[in-house]
């Protein structure tokens, strides 16, 4: 029986669905030329579906187990929503050009659908829902990933992405059985009262962390990342880089927690070497890039070993960081995306050299980008430098302080790059710089939300107060 | 009890304008962003010596105390651990706040005339006002997390005032370097501050410093690689200050730093940011007294090498700026040494008082030598001592001021100089001889390598000037005059009855053991300078010949900044970061390329590389789980 705490439960689902099919029927009965006037409406149905969001509800368990729905949960879909709205924001223009106004609909119902897995997916009580809501978020980011269908790299992009991620669901899958195999369930609370140090649960937890590397693209898992992230449409790497990647990072964490807390050492030695290996390696590529999207696409690779690092802290406090990070990644990231994706649309400049002397044409972009980069670099006051502390207090409520030493001292190293590219906005001369221009007023919009809230986010102490209180009700 | 709460402002007031001329500044004449940049210091400039008067004055009682008149609760992790953001009122904070506001409030009236027709003028008072209100929260913070924020908020507008002349690639280059290598120390005072909060539960100021607290028995007990968990908290937050406070061997940015405008150089490289490091290890200084005495003792040998190191290196510059640069690092290195030899309370807190004590005289001698530099460098255009000689006659007024400043630098009395140098020799000399004996030599270097910047500025040869020089105009000459009062008469303010480790006054007397060589070796500094570079001769030139190889050495630094230059640029760059990018480039990338280059008629041998790109990326992959699977199952697979 289906009754109203069902239905408040699984809100999110149910409207993005909703709007799934609103903007399939409406789009069908839009006549190509006409679709881009739709846009101003499908965004004014998603911030409505945002906004529905917010509305708080109780904790609560249905479905015999398979979905979860409690405040952190409901917070986290929140956050992915919003990072979606802002995506959404800053796609304007590119939905505008040409060979893009006729398939406006599908850029919405995609990403949407893909959403819809992300939140199933992270409700997921067990390994079945888990693994049917990362199936569907993935197979639509193929789709996506591979929109651009005339342009080669795009569809080759696509092509890779389909392949790999169908190899690393099969791993992944293989390791799940081998946990089904040896605890005989498939429900989480069941399987932790099993799980043992036995060879089978470890050889399936590693397969079920390679499989888990590869959507959150932790090295040696990530070599896709480079390709897909610049072969895409901008603002679908922007998706790829914070939505996918936030999502699986959260319920990655969930399950660590969860499922596999009585080989907490196992995991822990697992991911103290990944966590190293993700930001080194992301670090030290990411430092001769020209491609903007590929710059970023390795920084994003290298934030994630940071990430790891906030998940060693384990508890409400390891969580709570994570949640906290992730919030405040969004707004890096996407500001930083924005601004590249108006720079693309106006001019086509994807390179790093070709922002030379952007501060004299473009004097706003070029701040939020600089708020962005150094939020990603982690220098205070500005937000992402919060995230990152709370990650490190985490790792070092564990006494993980060579851990620590070796993240900051990343930390530092990719202040060069970051460094890199505000130089050469603000610093280098050029000749012909990208021209003056004005871009979108819902690109404006999206900018400005991601400025302000890397300017103030750290200040509002209450926000993380409330993360980690909310982080309790997980445990 | 006198209400205090009004000191928010003094931070409060910068910041604002720091908004206002940032946001509006553009739409206005240049000027105005000036006048209300100086104007608003001016207020804050008076507050701050309205409160310092009322601090020593009014409330003393039986010595001094803390006082936190505004706090904040700003971040809470738990119920224990909280993170307040506020005011704290003690003797170092409300001299610091007087340090930092005079220096800029003079440095503001100074720009009116030194950056005047700049392009930028605005920009330039705008990150003048955010500096000054970041400065200021370092000084007043009340928890170490609150001065993190600041200190590195520092950091950023360093960074920026640095970089200011953006057209000039060396500017760009110092900017970078200077930004990299202070955030490359602050990494060790992160993790410091993440260890010291973990172990004690707490950031605040007043209770990590109670003699005698026992927050540190938890901390004290755990020790990794021989040194105990407490030692490395304080070690690493020296790291942090060591960064800021350019001691050896982070010391290579600041003379880089020059390439800033001369008042910036002045405000931030010579009086206030650069002995943040310094106000750091005073502000914990009990800690690493009780604690952990030897960090302490490390600390001063760190200073005292740094300030003979450097005091060498300035004998052989010829630009005037680099000249000041080293000598400041140099000074610097002194108050480290005096903290290093301090104890605690009373007159075995004689070196923390000294050291303070000089904090408070440098700023004043430093800012205005620099500032002199600045109205020398205005009228003549160029930073090279070859370029002047002879300025006595053309600039009476920067002539006078800078000799008073070099008068107190080497330690000649009455100037301001004499008195606390001399406490720190003494200081020195009571707990540490070998320290005593550096800082005793290092005194006549000093007075040798700034009298040797004088004669060569104002004596010697007469140049003959394409332009007349012209003296300093009156918003220039002001804040010379101000500062050389400060330089010239400072010395005589009772610091050991304001200013001291437990902030309890005592007794001092002049060891004229002390005393009388210090002076002796000072005037033997300038005598020898006196006779080498009074009149043009070449006797200083025969000198260098038979040096040879020693003084190409001290020339260049000796080869400091190629070593690194070596390590980062050759061994990083070349050997780890090249390869992986020549991976990433020649066979990650090379498929993308092949695209672009290949014609038709390969397709199939392109899809034939497309097809092994693929099966490379899912060999690695699998491969990865492989090896991560094995070793777990070797490590943990046996139970």
């Amino acid at each position: 029986m289906m009754d109203f705490r069902y239905i408040l439960l699984m809100r999110h689902e149910l409207l993005l669905v909703l709007a799934a099919i609103i903007i399939l029927i409406v789009d069908l009965f839009t006549s190509n030329g006409k679709k881009t006037n739709l846009i101003k409406f499908f965004l004014s149905l998603f911030a409505l579906v945002m906004f529905i969001g917010f509305i708080p509800a109780k904790s609560g368990i249905i479905f015999g187990g398979a979905f979860h729905g409690n405040p952190l949960i409901g917070f986290f879909k929140n956050i992915l929503n919003l990072a979606v709205m802002i995506i959404f924001l800053q796609s304007d223009g590119y939905l505008r050009k040409s060979e893009n106004s006729g398939k406006v609909g599908e850029f919405f119902v995609l990403i949407i659908l893909t959403l819809v897995g992300m939140d199933f997916m992270i409700s997921s009580g067990d390994f079945l829902t888990f693994f049917i809501g990362l199936e569907t978020a993935s197979i639509p980011i193929a789709g996506l990933v591979a929109f651009d269908r005339y342009k080669r790299r795009s569809a080759e992009a696509g092509v890779k992405l389909i392949l790999l991620s169908a190899i690393s669901s099969g791993i992944l899958l293989f390791g799940l059985s081998l946990i089904y195999g040896a605890t005989g369930s498939i429900y989480f609370s069941d399987i932790a009262e099993h799980i043992t140090a036995s060879p089978l649960i470890i050889l399936g937890f590693i397969f079920f962390v390679s499989g888990m590397g590869f959507k959150i693209s932790l090295v040696p898992f990530h070599l896709w990342t480079a390709d897909v992230y610049e072969g895409a449409p901008m603002n679908i790497t922007a998706y790829l880089s914070v939505v996918s990647k936030g999502a699986a990072a959260f319920i990655f964490t969930i399950i660590i927690y969860k499922v596999f807390k009585n080989i907490t050492g196992i995991w822990e030695t697992a991911l103290y070497t990944l966590s190293i290996l993700t930001m080194t390696v992301g670090n030290l590529f990411a430092l001769r890039q020209d491609n903007i999207k590929r710059f970023l696409a390795f920084s994003s690779i290298a934030q994630a070993g940071f990430i790891l690092l906030g998940i060693m802290g384990t508890g409400s406090l390891g969580m709570g960081s994570l949640v906290y990070f992730i919030l405040i990644y969004v707004f890096s990231n996407l500001g930083a995306f924005g601004v590249a994706s108006a720079i693309y649309n106006e001019s086509g400049v994807e390179s790093i050299s070709g922002y030379n002397g952007l501060y004299s044409t473009n004097p706003r972009l070029s701040l939020v980008m600089m708020l962005s980069l150094f939020s990603l670099a982690g220098i205070p006051p500005v937000a992402g430098f919060f995230g990152k502390f709370f990650l490190f207090t985490s790792a070092g409520s564990q006494g993980y302080f060579i851990l620590i030493l070796i993240a900051v001292l990343n930390a530092t190293v990719s202040l060069y790059y970051y460094l890199g590219v505000v130089r050469a906005m603000f610093i280098n001369k050029n000749d012909n710089p990208v021209p003056s221009f004005r871009s979108s007023n819902t690109m404006r919009i999206s900018l400005l939300l991601c400025g302000a809230g890397l300017l103030f986010i750290g200040f509002v102490g209450g926000i993380f107060e409330y993360i980690l209180s909310i982080s309790h009700t997980l445990f | 009890m006198i209400d205090f709460s009004y000191t928010i402002l003094i931070p409060l007031i910068p910041f604002v304008v720091f908004l206002i001329t940032g946001l509006l500044g553009m739409k206005w004449k240049p000027l105005v962003s000036g006048i209300i940049g100086t104007i608003g210091m001016g207020i804050s400039f008076v507050l701050s010596l309205f409160a310092a008067y009322q601090y020593f004055f009014v409330t003393v009682a039986d010595g001094y105390h803390a006082i936190i008149p505004v706090n904040m609760l700003w971040l809470s992790f738990t119920d224990t651990l909280q993170i307040y953001m506020g005011i704290l009122l003690d003797p170092i904070s409300v001299m610091m706040l007087v340090v930092v506001t005079t220096v800029s409030f003079m440095v503001h009236i100074y720009s009116l005339g030194y950056m005047k027709g700049e392009k930028g003028f605005q920009r330039f008072y705008a990150f003048l006002s955010l500096f000054t209100f970041s400065m200021l929260g370092v000084v007043v913070s009340t928890n170490i997390f609150q001065m993190y924020i600041f200190w590195e908020l520092v950091g950023v507008c360093s960074f920026l005032l640095i970089g200011f002349y953006y057209d000039k690639p060396s500017a760009v280059a110092a900017a970078k370097k200077a930004f990299i290598v202070t955030r490359f120390a602050d990494l060790g005072f992160l993790v410091g501050i993440l260890l010291l909060s973990y172990f004690t539960g707490t950031f605040d100021f007043d209770k990590l410093t109670q003699p005698g607290t026992s927050l540190f028995a938890g901390i004290a007990g755990v020790s990794f690689l021989g040194l105990s968990g407490i030692s490395w908290a304080m070690v690493l937050i020296f790291m942090g200050a060591a960064g800021k406070s350019a001691m050896f061997p982070l010391h290579i940015w600041l003379p880089d730093a020059m390439e800033g405008p001369t008042p910036v150089s002045a405000l931030i490289h010579a009086a206030t940011m650069v002995v943040a490091g310094v106000f750091l290890v005073a502000r914990l200084f009990p800690i690493y007294h009780f604690q952990t005495p030897g960090v302490l003792v490390f600390i001063g040998y760190v200073g005292g090498f740094t300030s003979l190191f450097a005091a060498v290196i300035a004998i052989t510059q010829n630009d005037i700026k680099r000249v000041l640069a080293y000598s400041t690092l140099s000074q610097i290195g002194y108050m480290m040494v005096a903290l290093g030899v301090s104890g605690y309370g009373g007159e075995q807190g004689l070196g923390f008082m000294a050291s303070m004590f000089h904090l408070f005289t440098h700023a004043m001698f430093k800012a205005l030598l620099f500032l002199g530099a600045g109205s020398i460098i205005h009228s003549v255009h160029s930073n090279l001592m070859k370029d002047m000689g002879g300025l006595r006659k053309y600039m009476p007024v920067t002539h006078f001021t800078f000799l008073i400043a070099s008068l107190a630098i080497s330690g000649i009395p009455p100037f301001s100089g004499f008195f606390s140098k001399d406490e720190i020799l003494a200081a020195a000399f009571q707990s540490n001889k070998f320290l005593f004996y550096v800082e005793y030599i290092t005194a006549g270097i000093t007075s040798f390598y700034i009298f040797r910047l004088y004669f060569n500025i104002f004596w010697g040869k007469d140049t003959k000037y394409k332009h007349i020089p012209h003296e300093a105009p009156l918003n220039m000459a002001i804040p010379l005059i101000v500062l050389a009062l400060g330089a010239a008469f400072s010395g005589f303010i009772p610091f050991h009855n304001l200013v001291t480790s437990n902030m309890k006054p005592f007794a001092i007397e002049t060891n004229f053991l002390i005393a009388l060589p210090s002076v002796a070796i000072g005037l033997l500094g300038i005598a020898v300078a006196w006779v080498l570079y009074k009149k043009e001769n070449d006797l200083s030139g025969k000198i260098v010949k038979r040096m040879g190889v020693l003084y190409t050495a001290t020339f260049h630094k000796f080869y400091i900044d190629e070593i690194y230059l070596f390590v980062t640029k050759t061994i990083i760059f070349n050997y780890i970061a090249r390869p992986i990018a020549w991976f990433d480039h020649n066979v990650v990338d090379a498929f993308m390329i092949g695209i672009g280059t290949m014609s038709m008629k390969f397709s199939y041998k392109i899809k034939r590389l497309q097809s092994g790109e693929l099966q490379q990326y899912a060999f690695v992959f699998v491969a990865g789980a492989l090896v991560l699977g094995l070793s777990l199952l070797y490590f943990f697979g046996s139970h």
